[in-house]
């Protein structure tokens, strides 16, 4: 893997990125109603007015060129109904949030999942292997919104260990990184399991079994690399799905995140907050993606990319 | 005094479907320099029998519920996981028949080759590094330090097996346990692999068992040989005695089915029906369905041994079959 490798995929983001942005605009601009149709009437001289102020009155086209032509000086304009507000503020206030959220979450989810499905492979089919795997049914299965309110009733309420909403200090990010973490938790558990199970079987192990290493040793020399891979490829989407369905837990706990923003500006016909942050997650997808492709060739040297 | 003495060696799965008898009670032993040879279709035992006493099958469902495994008269069968480790990869090393998955995709050709160094003769990584480059190019790969730090996929079969016979050497074992070492290689290549293997052993006076299905094979490199079928042991000998005189039905059925290349051939002559299912097989002699020679006391009992010649021996009723 070269250079030119990872120039060539960064410069197919750029079609893909237009696509998305031409995509993005004209389908929520064809959704019915608009940013002033809320159900207060305003009147006609100052919808007029409101709209000749975000450019409305032009036609579309127009409009599509100028947001493009904005987007390429990184300005993602301002908000139609946060007044006063641009994007790019509301964004460089909410994501680093959202962001920290995800990061949390997902270290949780990996540090879980991963030793209690590497337990599980190590001693398959016995109490150690079905207690993790029947919990990690129940992660999958749950929603966040009912793991959310129980871990609040238990810690917050009834033991009064960890308070119950906010974004100040550490303890508040331990119950929401936890609520949002425990699903992926769970299917890195089973991701875990089944690429450690595999490669149990390979001729690889018993060579090594042959040649006298302990279980531990082949545990983490021989089976840890190839096991590891199905959930290095999970991380991607992942990192990029953790950060952008925070949206329950950053209600539950009260959190200033993006996930609000991104779900009322979709309601509220929000123009360019929906494009600002659908691009973001767009590009933060992408980028994920485009690391754990990275990812795999160190960790798989038969993996090549031209 | 034999190396390696096995007797009265057991081992059955026990799967949802039954008890497999995969080794039904077999005996032999090797002395140091012997090569023996363990010949029989594919299902036979040959693998199972070996792997089994090394512990290198899943347990469950494997079991061994009878024999004993003396290495220098000590049986291996009774000795802690630990024990066992410290003999595993040392004293007894193993290569297996598919070169091209048996070594670690993940990780260079240097790394696993050390390995064997490391753990059991406590070698610095320096030291270990610098003795498996000269492992490597014993085994006649050329620039073995580029191929230390090399990746599996990038060699061929071949050179594979060579590392792999380097890394089974590495620590000079006493008994060399070849899988059907050739038998993923073409032929040309499988001629090189077994002069090698022949040349280490003139070298070191180990012992080879030798497992393959392949008669020619055998001819090339063993001295004795043991014919084994659904888990039984139906003849031994020198491989010249029974090339020549076998007194056992299957083992000349099982000569009559090779190719030849000397005689001029229509159709190859098969042994008719097929291996018989090792979870149903009774108390009489499994090729009972199969043997154009059988008697009624074949479906009640299996034969013990009798004996042809000095070392040879064979497990059959009947006496005179021609």
């Amino acid at each position: 893997m070269g250079l030119t490798y990872i120039l060539r995929r960064l410069l197919t983001m750029i079609p893909v990125f237009l696509l998305v942005v031409t995509l993005v605009f004209f389908m929520i601009r064809f959704a019915p109603g608009g940013p002033f149709s809320a159900e207060k009437k305003v009147p006609a001289q100052v919808l007029k007015n409101l709209e000749a102020k975000y450019h409305m009155d032009e036609p579309l086209i127009q409009q599509y060129f100028r947001y493009l032509r904005d987007l390429s000086r990184f300005d993602l304009g301002p908000s139609f109904k946060h007044s006063n507000r641009t994007v790019n503020e509301i964004i460089a206030e909410a994501f680093p949030v959202s962001m920290e959220l995800g990061l949390i979450s997902l270290c949780w989810a990996l540090l879980i999942g991963i030793s209690a499905g590497g337990l599980a492979a190590l001693k398959p089919n016995t109490f150690y292997d079905y207690i993790p795997m029947s919990l990690s049914i129940l992660g999958i299965c749950l929603p966040t919104f009912v793991v959310g309110p129980v871990m609040v009733l238990i810690f917050g309420l009834w033991l009064n260990w960890l308070p119950v909403a906010g974004w100040n200090s550490w303890q508040d990010r331990l119950l929401p990184s936890l609520t949002l973490g425990f699903a992926y938790a769970a299917y890195i558990s089973r991701l875990t399991r089944g690429g450690f199970m595999e490669i149990r079987h390979q001729d690889f192990i018993r060579t090594a079994r042959a040649k006298g290493l302990t279980e531990t040793q082949i545990l983490l020399k021989h089976s840890l690399r190839g096991g590891i891979l199905p959930v290095v490829s999970y991380l991607g989407p992942a990192l990029a799905g953790i950060i952008t369905g925070a949206l329950v837990t950053e209600t539950i706990f009260n959190i200033p995140g993006l996930g609000r923003f991104f779900i009322e500006s979709a309601l509220n016909r929000d123009y360019t907050v929906v494009m600002g942050t659908s691009l973001l997650y767009f590009t933060l997808i992408f980028v994920c993606n485009f690391l754990v492709d990275i990812f795999y060739v160190l960790l798989d040297p038969r993996v090549k990319y031209e | 005094m034999a190396i390696l003495e096995i007797k009265n060696l057991k081992a059955h799965f026990h799967t949802r479907r039954g008890v497999v008898k995969a080794v039904n009670g077999i005996s032999y032993s090797i002395e140091p320099g012997q090569t023996l040879g363990i010949v029989g279709e594919s299902g036979s035992g040959k693998s199972v029998s070996q792997l089994s006493y090394l512990k290198l099958l899943p347990s469950p469902p494997l079991k061994i519920p009878e024999g004993e495994v003396l290495f220098r008269g000590e049986n291996i069968l009774a000795m802690t996981e630990e024990k066992l480790r410290t003999i595993r990869g040392n004293k007894i090393s193993m290569i297996f028949q598919e070169p091209m998955t048996s070594l670690n995709p993940y990780l260079t050709i240097g790394s696993q080759l050390i390995e064997p160094l490391i753990i059991h003769l406590k070698k610095s990584k320096r030291d270990a590094w610098k003795e498996a480059c000269a492992a490597l190019s014993r085994v006649g790969i050329a620039e073995p330090e580029k191929a230390m730090k090399s990746y599996p996929h990038e060699f061929s079969g071949g050179m594979r097996q060579r590392v792999m016979i380097a890394m089974a050497l590495t620590t000079r074992p006493e008994i060399l346990i070849a899988d059907e070492p050739t038998t993923a290689l073409d032929v040309t290549v499988q001629a090189q692999i077994l002069d090698l293997l022949r040349e280490i052993q003139k070298e070191t006076q180990m012992a080879i068992i030798l497992i393959t299905h392949d008669l020619g094979v055998i001819a090339g490199l063993a001295d004795k040989m043991v014919v084994m079928y659904a888990g039984r042991i139906f003849e031994e000998g020198p491989v010249e005695t029974l090339f020549h005189q076998s007194e056992h039905p299957y083992t000349r059925a099982l000569l009559r089915s090779t190719p030849r290349v000397d005689v001029l051939q229509d159709k190859i002559p098969v042994i008719g029906g097929s291996i018989p299912d090792l979870s149903q097989v009774g108390q009489g002699c499994p090729f009972y369905e199969r043997c154009e020679f059988r008697t009624d006391i074949c479906q009640i009992t299996f034969p013990t041994s009798r004996k042809i010649a000095h070392n040879h021996e064979t497990f059959c009723h009947v006496e005179k079959f021609q």
